[in-house]
């Protein structure tokens, strides 16, 4: 069965890691040699999905399926303007993106609240 | 995953940038110490930063304070007989402190502190946000 919060669930999780990537860049805006890095979307979003149609083993004679091999969505930034000390964190890009992370957060905190509703509006018939 | 990583990394950050805040205070308050030792002249402070993850690691984590260093550039020596800390040569010893140095460090690390504090603000309202799923 499908959990009731669909793609959802697993965006939340997404943005809430990516919050920690994106924070951590922040945190190290002045370390020598910190690389910023960033969770790549389209991987993750693959990855959500290879979990979402993985074959289940329903009898013991079946061979066990490791879920599909997708790519790390942890990745390392290409910066724009590198500085002197090998930093690559830009702080103004990252708060941006952390912005807009956050917007994301609670878009997809909108939608899974919205199923709740749903499924209240459908137990108590509208009353 | 830890849901209250956010905190740590951020709040990682608010310690190391506010001790380097204090190290520009620290050197912009001993600038104009002087004395007659060379080797006794007030150094000018810093804070070395390393991030607390281990490079190529999936692992997040914030930012550690790996130590502070005294400069090593040598002191400022200026001849003042005068001054009662001058040694028999009459020579005086100024700390190597650069004031548009400090100027710039101060100003650096309080913007630095400010966007952390942000990403705690944010994270923190959107964490209050998720423990209301469900109530509207």
């Amino acid at each position: 069965m499908e959990s009731i919060f669909g793609i959802h669930e697993a965006a939340l999780l997404y943005r809430a890691k990516r919050m920690d990537v994106l924070a951590a860049n922040l945190a190290n805006a002045d370390t020598p040699n910190y690389q910023a890095r960033d969770l790549d979307f389209s991987s993750a979003l693959d990855g959500a999905f290879a979990a979402a149609t993985q074959l289940k083993a329903t009898d013991p004679r079946h061979i066990a399926l490791e879920p599909m091999a997708h790519g790390d969505a942890l990745k390392y930034r290409v910066p724009h303007q590198p500085s002197l000390d090998g930093n690559t964190v830009e702080t103004d890009l990252e708060s941006a993106r952390y912005a807009e992370n956050a917007v994301s957060y609670q878009a997809s905190l909108l939608f899974a609240g919205n199923r709740i509703s749903a499924l209240r509006t459908a137990l108590t018939g509208g009353r | 995953m830890n849901t209250f990583s956010t905190f740590d990394i951020a709040g990682s950050a608010l310690a190391a940038q506010s001790l380097r805040l204090n190290l520009t205070a620290s050197n912009l308050a001993n600038m104009h110490d002087v004395t007659g030792d060379p080797a006794a002249a007030y150094r000018s402070r810093h804070a070395v930063f390393r991030a607390a993850s281990q490079p190529f690691s999936n692992t997040l984590a914030g930012v550690d304070v790996l130590g502070v260093v005294e400069s090593t550039t040598a002191p400022t020596e200026r001849y003042d007989p005068g001054n009662p800390q001058a040694n028999p040569e009459g020579m005086v010893y100024a700390p190597n402190v650069n004031a548009m140095d400090e100027m710039a460090n101060m100003i650096s690390a309080s913007r630095s502190y400010q966007s952390n504090l942000e990403v705690i603000n944010t994270a923190k309202q959107l964490l209050l946000r998720t423990l209301m799923l469900g109530q509207g």
